[in-house]
């Protein structure tokens, strides 16, 4: 059977892990290299770099982060941030990236899906939405979550499956930070709405908040999280072997 | 030395990177002499049957391939070059792969339940089929990378193991010197090291 995955995520800025760690026995908590490496020995089934610079030498010192993190560590690599463009699809898959999420870019290109999946395969392609309610509809959220693009959510997940991406990441604005659980509501109607894996994101705060994810959504793939990682809060093969006593099938 | 094959399919990276990790004298090449007096031979690829069976061809490192594997010549193929070591490949269509294993390559869609997502995507355990050198660093059901959406078939007297996806699917072959996995070794962390360190050191 296949087994459900735990991803960590982090945040990238300037060649440094944003949000600061306190993982004991790391020398240096917001090297990503070093918490990429714990990640991956500690059981972390795939890893998510997010870029947040914006600057050019900011892109340059991430892409060469990448390209060392990928040369020691042998899981899964996804990365997001900044990807607007096939070329950006190329510039992270050189430096060892195995899948390549976009959020934003799908939006402002909406060709860039089609043309990435046939470039490289739908399994490559990752759609990464951040979802908020408004008024009783689920709504994309571009630029960070800042700004309501008024595009329903459901329509524009099916849109992109269709166009070739081959996994979503549901990021909830409404229940990411607040660390009482996934948002269970919204990713039930993604699962049933496509056919490619979906991964959850945004509202993590505790081991159980997992167990519910996996118990209450059988065909859920994976959970992402970040800061409860990054602090410490949880660890993952406590996480796992938690998951396992609950009958969810992990990777252990 | 290894010799990874070269033939404009795909990116290297990961697989480059994962030898050197174990310490493995490498040479990533697209040239048949030094493919001939490599030690052992691998051949990567992802993307579609058709097109990287057709570089392959072109390249003309498939009869030279062939020659070293019929000569007793280590060889593994990876993903879709496991799959390329089969008779032949119904990924849209039917193609002609190198023959070097009996079987062939069907699509997961149709042949296994219909609530299963395709692509078969991440971590399964293998269950072992038979005795193998490739696996004696590793033990049944440690976990894999998979990335597929087609699988080996009629491969009966060379799987040597199987992940379970809706039925029990190809996860890796081997017949003599011949081996193939259907997994990313290069992404399967310390097991898949594991498995490629045992490649290397097969006499």
């Amino acid at each position: 059977m296949i087994t459900k995955r735990i991803i960590p995520c982090l945040d990238i800025k300037n060649g440094r892990v944003v949000k600061g760690t306190n993982f004991k026995g790391l020398n240096d908590v917001s090297s990503p290299i070093e918490l990429a490496r714990l990640y991956s020995d500690s059981l972390a089934d795939e890893l998510v770099f997010y870029d947040i610079t914006a600057s050019f030498e900011g892109r340059q010192l991430f892409t060469d982060i990448l390209t060392q993190v990928a040369s020691e560590i042998f899981i899964p690599l996804t990365v997001g941030g900044g990807i607007n463009t096939v070329d950006d699809f190329d510039r992270v898959l050189k430096c060892g990236a195995d899948k390549v999420s976009v959020n934003s870019g799908a939006i402002k290109n909406p060709n860039l899906i089609k043309e990435a999946a046939h470039k490289y395969g739908d399994q490559c392609v990752v759609l990464s939405v951040d979802i908020k309610r408004v008024d009783g509809e689920f709504h994309v959220f571009a630029k960070g979550g800042r700004e309501d693009t008024g595009i329903e959510a459901i329509n524009w997940i099916k849109q992109g499956v269709a166009n070739g991406a081959g996994e979503i990441v549901v990021n909830s604005i409404d229940t990411d930070g607040v660390k009482k659980g996934f948002d269970i509501e919204l990713l039930k109607l993604v699962c049933d709405a496509v056919k490619v894996p979906v991964i959850a994101s945004g509202g993590a705060g505790n081991t159980q908040h997992f167990i519910d994810l996996f118990k209450q959504i059988p065909d859920i793939d994976a959970g992402l999280a970040a800061s409860i990682f990054h602090f410490g809060e949880v660890a993952i093969p406590d996480l796992k072997q938690e998951l396992r006593k609950n009958d969810i099938i992990v990777r252990l | 030395m290894i010799a990874i094959v070269d033939y404009g399919v795909g990116n290297l990276f990961s697989l480059i990177s994962s030898f050197e990790k174990i310490g493995a004298d490498i040479k990533v090449t697209s040239d048949a002499n030094v493919i001939s007096s490599a030690d052992g031979i691998i051949l990567p690829g992802v993307g579609a049957f058709e097109d990287a069976a057709r570089k392959l061809r072109e390249s003309g490192l498939d009869k030279v391939i062939i020659s070293q594997a019929k000569a007793g010549k280590k060889l593994m193929g990876i993903c879709l070059g496991m799959q390329m070591l089969f008779e032949k490949s119904f990924e849209y269509g039917e193609h002609k792969g190198l023959g070097l294993l009996k079987g062939s390559i069907v699509p997961m869609k149709g042949t296994i339940p219909d609530k299963l997502k395709i692509p078969h995507i991440g971590w399964n355990a293998l269950h072992f089929a038979k005795d193998s050198n490739l696996f004696k660093y590793i033990k049944p059901d440690d976990c894999v990378y998979f990335v597929h959406s087609f699988y080996a078939t009629d491969c009966h007297d060379s799987v040597i193991a199987t992940a379970e996806y809706g039925k029990e699917l190809t996860a890796a072959v081997q017949k003599d010197n011949i081996m193939g996995c259907q997994f990313h070794p290069e992404k399967s962390g310390e097991v898949g090291l594991s498995i490629l360190r045992a490649f290397c050191e097969m006499e």
